[in-house]
């Protein structure tokens, strides 16, 4: 079984935004959520500055928090990929995942449910890319088997220096952004 | 740009929990899925090219049970390469958005006060044909002029000129790429075009010069840009913002606004002084390269870091990157360059400084764009002009070679060299589009006749006579978009999804009026079904494969030297005219000078402008999908400047220019990453249209603090970036 995870090349990432915007189209968000975003980070003193913008997201992490403190097992882990997922059917709507992931990538879909990023599970299942990695204009994402050392985010993992968000809180995240 | 940072994304989580409470609707899902119903469906594609800006790429739409689900790249067609940038991922944005003209208008208020009442079509129709009639019949049918914007206005031009209106302006020209094109047609003998034949992907060093990729959405170019960062490429930066483009770069430059062609000068003179240029092309190819080389013996590195503040070691270092590189070393010719009024002789420094590099039709550099023919249409012939066009009399521009907007609304104004009296406007919301709004509403308040075909409001919409509704481009046929470039193609626009309303596509309007004013014959097609299929015919296309795959293939042609193409120069001396008589002859500099910009009055600081991924000039504010990315624009100010003038970061502020006028109030973004003496803002905010419900005095608006404008001499070109403004704090 696959375990999926994501690498983005942050120097090859402008910021566009359109990883936001086909998220939204493909999955239906409802207007004024947004399942991925994009973050700059400016670093340095005029004229000495560096810049790292990233597009984030659920980080689909191997120590998910907001499965293990979800009350209903709603917010699990998916078999096929070991991707996080929310049952949106057996969701209460408590916010407790809201409250445990500390990348704030959750919000509670108007319809009274967690919602967040699935990895396109429904295009993955179809071969496809997801929605966001298969838009971006610069190429900058990259989504496979992290197990498969022959995939593309392993080979890229394997040649580039890369950091995760928040690797202190312990949760092993799957989106790696290679710098 | 306003980040969807975690902490609004929070926010908006935290709102959610309001309305997860209200809402009383329990979630009903009906398999054991992912957090959102995953998209199910009935799905049918249609593919169609993009119109969400200018660069037309090809996509294809997804229509689900009937409605616009997505509309996503065509892998067929070499603009998008089957991936789109925001704004065309956000197209049902713009057919979903609630603001647009749903019916057509007339107006009942004094104009400027947006009072209409809704007609039907005929009444619309009859009502502007009417007036077209007698204006026609009191001053001439050159007196009614078009204003253009798009591939829409192709058949209301057509008609026009059929009806005898030669007079047209496209801001495209004057307001945007007009300086770049004219300089490198007096230096090579060719205009650049869009898309421009620039060879990212395969360049070896790459120079942007005022030139914001990765900001500025041009699709295939971010594209090959991207592929040229992870190719290492060496990148230069010329920009007083850091940009996204600059933080990829190896060098960045933060000019001094205004001394563009100081530093560009100097690049020369490094790779002439230091016999680093390309000897074999400028002797082959070069017309008049002592008397350049002479006229620039003086531009030193030490000369410029006076001028632009980039160390000359800089400068030389910069200069030796691109010449280690060439020919695969380009400097990026711009696109919209209209800044400083002596915009057209800076396209021309930056034409010459690429021809020392040798890389003209040179993989890497500028490549030999390839095209494609589609016949034409067996239109009858037009009735020939009887009067010169109005916009430039007596070539006072000798080398504008397409209309000249400010000229036309000059005409408009003074009634010489004749009188315009109607104005008919698709899709260029001239208030900020042209500079000095108030010479437009003095223009526009000469006109018997105004009318305004668009999607969406916009200032100019509130001036109008008439208003009529235009379906946005996934809803209409259009003319086939025949590009030029790495090889030659075409692409088909088709409607994928009815209009919401009942707006019109603009060639239906085009041949209504053609019936109405007599000149129904030069429409002679049923639909545009019929027209694309007759051109099709003509040309040996399959119509519908055409239709099933939205691109057709031109022709594999070498574009560059290695492949085996020819060079060739269209200038008068048959060569890239370093030195050029034609200008000398018409009373210019023959070669490039440098002009220092004014400086800025005590308090004020320069004022210039770029744009934002997500949206098109002042035509996107109130996209369903892009307003949430990005609803107001920022004035970006140096940290330390805005700690001097008591500014936080986050605040509202208004801006003056030295004229006193006054902008609406916009965000302070208090940032390292500009000059201190630079504010930036994206242009396109600030509407002031009540029509634009969700974008009314958002942010605010560049194009109103641009008063004083200077008017490029060579070709027309008006400047945005010659105005200094100040703060005024909210009370």
């Amino acid at each position: 079984m696959p375990r999926f995870g994501m690498v983005i090349d942050t120097l090859k990432c402008v910021g566009c935004m359109d990883c936001v915007v086909a998220c939204q189209t493909e999955n239906d968000v409802p207007q004024g959520y947004c399942r991925d975003w994009i973050v700059t980070e400016t670093r340095g003193a005029f004229p000495n500055l560096t810049l790292e913008i990233r597009s984030e997201r659920c980080n689909h992490c191997d120590n998910p928090p907001c499965v293990t403190c979800c009350p209903t097992g709603a917010s699990h882990v998916e078999d096929f990929g070991r991707t996080v997922q929310v049952t949106a059917n057996q969701c209460i709507g408590c916010k407790a995942c809201l409250a445990a992931c500390p990348y704030g990538a959750r919000f509670v879909h108007p319809d009274g449910y967690a919602d967040k990023c699935t990895f396109c599970l429904h295009r993955v299942k179809e071969g496809k890319d997801p929605a966001c990695v298969s838009v971006c204009p610069t190429h900058c994402m990259a989504f496979g088997d992290l197990d498969d050392p022959k995939s593309e985010v392993s080979r890229l993992l394997a040649s580039r220096k890369y950091h995760t968000l928040l690797p202190e809180a312990g949760t092993k995240p799957r989106v790696f952004y290679l710098t | 740009m306003e980040q969807l940072s975690r902490r609004r994304f929070l926010k908006i989580s935290a709102a959610t929990v309001g309305a997860g409470a209200v809402g009383s609707q329990v979630p009903v899902v009906s398999s054991l899925a992912m957090g959102s119903k995953p998209p199910a469906g009935k799905v049918e594609t249609i593919p169609t090219y993009c119109e969400m800006c200018f660069w037309k790429c090809g996509g294809i739409a997804h229509i689900r049970d009937g409605k616009l689900w997505k509309f996503e790249g065509n892998p067929l067609d070499p603009m998008s390469k089957g991936r789109l940038c925001p704004r065309g991922t956000a197209a049902p944005g713009t057919h979903n958005d609630p603001d647009r003209i749903s019916k057509p208008l007339i107006r009942t208020g004094e104009r400027g006060k947006e009072e209409f009442k809704a007609v039907t079509w005929g009444e619309a129709l009859d009502y502007v044909a009417e007036r077209m009639k007698k204006i026609a019949a009191e001053h001439g049918p050159e007196s009614i002029a078009l204003w253009k914007h798009g591939t829409g206005s192709r058949f209301f031009e057509h008609v026009m000129r059929a009806y005898g209106c030669i007079n047209k302006g496209a801001p495209s020209f004057a307001q945007c790429r007009g300086p770049r094109d004219i300089g490198y047609l007096l230096t090579y003998g060719t205009g650049l075009g869009s898309p421009e034949p620039t060879d990212i992907a395969n360049t070896k060093c790459l120079v942007l010069i005022g030139t914001h990729l990765g900001e500025n959405m041009h699709n295939t170019q971010v594209q090959e840009f991207a592929q040229a960062v992870a190719n290492k490429a060496t990148i230069i930066v010329v920009d007083p913002r850091y940009s996204v483009a600059a933080s990829k770069a190896k060098y960045w430059l933060p000019v001094k606004p205004g001394t563009d062609m100081a530093l560009i000068l100097a690049w020369c003179n490094v790779l002439v002084a230091e016999g680093l240029y390309d000897k074999e092309f400028v002797a082959k190819h070069g017309h008049g390269f002592d008397k350049f080389a002479a006229a620039i013996k003086d531009s030193t590195p030490e000369w410029a870091e006076a001028e632009t503040g980039i160390p000359a070691a800089t400068i030389r270092a910069t200069a030796r990157e691109m010449a280690i590189a060439r020919p695969a070393a380009l400097v990026h010719p711009g696109r919209r360059v209209n800044w400083y009024g002596d915009d057209a002789q800076r396209g021309r420094a930056t034409a010459l400084l690429n021809a020392l590099l040798g890389n003209w039709g040179r993989k890497g550099g500028l490549f030999i764009q390839a095209g494609m023919k589609v016949a034409g249409y067996p239109f009858p012939k037009f009735p020939e002009a009887t009067k010169p066009k109005a916009d430039n009399p007596d070539h006072k521009w000798p080398f504008a070679d397409e209309e000249v907007t400010t000229g036309l609304r000059e005409a408009t104004i003074t009634g010489k060299p004749y009188p315009i009296k109607g104005w008919v406007v698709y899709a260029s919301n001239l208030n900020h589009t042209l500079p000095n709004e108030k010479e437009t509403i003095e223009a526009i308040n000469k006109l018997d006749l105004l009318v305004v075909v668009d999607t969406h409001p916009a200032e100019i919409t509130g001036y109008a006579d008439v208003v009529l509704p235009d379906t946005m481009f996934l809803e209409r046929h259009d003319d086939f978009y025949v590009g030029w470039g790495r090889q030659g193609w075409a692409a088909i626009r088709q409607p994928v999804i009815a209009p919401p309303g009942e707006q019109k596509p603009a060639w239906w309007m085009a041949k209504e009026l053609a019936n109405r004013l007599g000149v129904g014959q030069y429409m002679p097609f049923k639909d545009m079904d019929e027209y694309l299929a007759a051109r099709c015919e003509k040309s040996g296309i399959d119509y519908a494969k055409f239709r099933k795959e939205g691109v057709v293939m031109g022709p594999k042609d070498p574009i560059t030297v290695e492949e085996g193409a020819g060079i060739a120069f269209d200038t008068p001396s048959g060569k890239v005219e370093f030195y050029s008589e034609q200008l000398a002859k018409a009373g210019f500099d023959p070669v490039p000078k440098y002009t220092a910009p004014e400086a800025a009055p005590a308090g004020f600081f320069r004022l210039v402008t770029g744009r934002a991924p997500v949206h098109t000039f002042s035509r996107t504010q109130t996209n369903l999908l892009l307003r949430d990315l990005m609803k107001e624009n920022e004035v970006w100010v140096n940290a330390e400047t805005a700690a001097k003038a008591g500014l936080k970061h986050g605040q509202y502020v208004k801006l003056k220019n030295q004229d006193g006028v006054v902008s609406n109030r916009v965000k302070v973004k208090a940032t390292q990453r500009i000059r201190p003496d630079t504010l930036y803002m994206v242009y396109g905010f600030g509407h002031t249209s009540r029509l634009l419900k969700s974008a009314y005095l958002m942010g605010a608006s560049a194009a109103q603090l641009n008063t004083r404008y200077k008017v490029d001499p060579l070709m027309g070109g008006t400047s945005i970036h010659q105005n200094f403004v100040t703060f005024e704090k909210e009370a």
